[in-house]
């Protein structure tokens, strides 16, 4: 599906992509967590970023004349125009809690933002998920501090988050970026890594194997109701 | 409390709490009856799990991943009731990675297609409900009070597999061809699932009260409940000698394989294997955080 | 660390005993309690408690039948009998 679209259009697909796919990514735990307490947690926060990348969708949708599941799971990973940061196959506990840390603070910043948007539509939605991720935010301040307190831990994170501190980066635009480095700063132990942003302008190739297995009984039917 | 005046205590409806004294064979029959359980539902996500990648709707995925959870947090809440009779979480998953303990026979089989998620949901889902109902009178008080937050869960997850089975029946004839031909696959395990039918009086789970339903009643109920909806859609199931004597009301059916099913729950199922091995590769890759969470626990 | 978890369904309803889980201090406690009891917004409010704050009180002593404070502690079928026989022999 290939048509010209408004800003406003790309901005929602922007933010739906990026929930939807570390929402999928996230929900790769579910019954495969550290331990069945945190499994329960885990899995309600990557079913609340499918559900906010749902709601994102269906605002594209009735602009752009179609379903959020058609956008969802309707078009080439070409296509898609999520960070790479959230593309990265399901990766071990450290940098799961790593990438969930650096992504709520990215998008802590970026909601503020579009709640303050002249679109009341917009508006309304980001103070909604932004009353969600409230909790999102309270789980990943506390893994990082639990992280933190030990050694073990603390040398696993920070590993972690240089390794995913390029793809981290590439999450905000330039505009933004800035804000979302001090909040960082001021929550790790550690100096920040170095590094130059991987942005949203390349996809990896994790998620084309992603989408294979997203789309893989939608396009065995093309049409069909499910 | 003596044996013989325990037994007629739970016999006459006696409850049972955490610290009451108990008889050893009691409490031994209802550690290993309940970890049975909670082994079912932990691997009874692995069957599933591998679907909610391929939901083909965003509502679908939702709905998948919260069932999913749901198990999970059953498992959760029954080991929690194994450990406060005496055996922690962790010796529980080590006898279920290590196959000395056992896991009901329908997570040993492979799902192949979306047609297995809505069968599942709907129909294993129906059969596990009905067992996990009549658990709600299980004369050990802290199981029976988890299997009403259970049973309340549960509720969703069959009206969920049947909506996904009415949608692929309603839709396209190679969408309905999926749901049959997972019918044709999971009717031997769904047959198998209450087990051979032992007489109530013989079996100890049920002498002791754990169970309050004999196998046998457990297996005619879900077929008085779900074979009219199966057929209803036009499905056939792929057993010529089922059928339902209209007088006694008695469901007669080709004899299940026991033989299968004893082979199957000790751990040589299709998937057994490979299973418990993603379990236990998922366990140690994630010992790291179990440590640094205990380290400072209070 | 073991919590014990109460919890109100609607309000004005009392708290109940809903369960237990493991969590190794109140933040990770508080998150899973909302998850455990509240993902689906079956309560609205929740108590949370370590299990060693718990305790039990199971011993209760009535050696010598104290009915005196107690319903069945009182039988007035017969004396009501008496009195309203009385009082009918009375205006008899």
């Amino acid at each position: 599906m290939s048509r010209s679209r408004s800003d406003r259009a790309e901005k929602l697909l922007e933010l739906a992509d990026d929930e939807l796919v570390l929402g999928w990514r996230n929900s790769e735990w579910t019954g495969i967590a550290p331990y069945l307490e945190e499994d329960v947690a885990f899995s309600s926060i990557a079913q609340n970023e499918i559900g906010h990348a749902r709601a994102l969708y269906e605002l594209a949708a009735a602009e752009l004349g179609t379903t959020a599941d058609e956008l969802a799971l309707g078009r080439e990973p070409e296509e898609y125009r999520c960070a790479p940061l959230v593309e990265l196959r399901r990766l071990e506990w450290a940098r799961t809690i790593a990438r969930h840390f650096l992504y709520e603070t990215a998008d802590a910043v970026r909601i503020e933002a579009l709640k303050a948007s002249s679109d009341p539509e917009i508006a309304g939605l980001a103070t909604k998920i932004d009353r969600e991720e409230v909790y999102h935010r309270i789980h990943a301040d506390m893994w990082l501090d639990r992280l933190q307190a030990s050694a073990e831990g603390l040398r696993r994170l920070r590993e972690a988050v240089s390794e995913l501190w390029p793809y981290a980066l590439g999450v905000l635009d330039e505009e933004l970026r800035p804000e979302w480095v001090e909040r960082i700063r001021g929550r790790l132990r550690f100096d920040l890594p170095e590094g130059r942003p991987i942005t949203r302008a390349e996809h990896t190739a994790d998620l084309r194997e992603l989408w294979e297995e997203m789309t893989i009984v939608r396009r065995s039917a093309p049409g069909a109701s499910w | 409390m003596q044996e013989q005046a325990f037994l007629e205590y739970v016999q006459a409806g006696g409850q049972v709490e955490t610290g009451d004294e108990m008889p050893g064979d009691y409490r031994a029959k209802l550690i290993k009856f309940i970890e049975m359980h909670g082994n079912s539902e932990l691997m009874g996500v692995l069957p599933e799990r591998e679907w909610i990648l391929r939901a083909p709707t965003l509502q679908r995925k939702l709905a998948l991943t919260a069932k999913v959870q749901d198990e999970v947090g059953h498992a959760q809440l029954i080991y929690r009731v194994v450990e406060d009779l005496g055996k922690p979480r962790e010796r529980c998953l080590d006898d279920l990675i290590s196959g000395r303990s056992k896991f009901h026979n329908v997570f040993h089989y492979p799902t192949r297609t979306w047609g297995d998620v809505g069968v599942i949901a709907w129909l294993v889902d129906a059969a596990a409900i009905i067992s996990q109902k009549a658990l709600l009178k299980c004369s050990y008080a802290p199981y029976a009070r988890i299997m009403k937050k259970i049973c309340w869960e549960e509720s969703f997850h069959i009206l969920h597999g049947r909506d996904v089975v009415l949608a692929m029946m309603t839709g396209l004839a190679e969408q309905r061809e999926l749901v049959q031909e997972a019918i044709h696959r999971w009717w031997s395990p769904l047959m198998q699932f209450h087990g051979n039918p032992i007489p109530a009086e013989d079996d100890p789970m049920y002498r002791w009260r754990i169970k309050s339903q004999g196998n046998e009643e457990a297996r005619q109920q879900f077929l008085d409940g779900y074979v009219p909806q199966i057929l209803e859609l036009g499905l056939e199931i792929p057993d010529p000698a089922l059928g339902k004597d209209e007088e006694t009301g008695v469901w007669h059916y080709t004899e299940p394989d026991w033989d299968e099913l004893r082979h199957v729950v000790t751990g040589h199922g299709p998937r057994s294997v490979e299973r418990l091995e993603l379990r236990r590769v998922a366990r140690e890759e994630t010992a790291w955080v179990r440590d640094v969470m205990l380290a400072q626990a209070a | 660390m073991v919590w014990e978890v109460f919890r109100q369904e609607r309000k004005g309803q009392a708290f109940q005993h809903a369960g237990s889980f493991e969590a190794p201090d109140q933040t990770f406690a508080e998150t899973y309690a909302r998850e455990f009891y509240g993902r689906r917004q079956e309560s609205i409010a929740l108590w949370i408690v370590p299990r060693e704050h718990i305790e039990t009180i199971g011993d209760f002593v009535d050696e010598l039948g104290r009915n005196y404070h107690r319903v069945d502690g009182y039988s007035l079928k017969t004396k009501l009998k008496e009195a309203r026989e009385q009082v009918a022999q009375r205006s008899g």
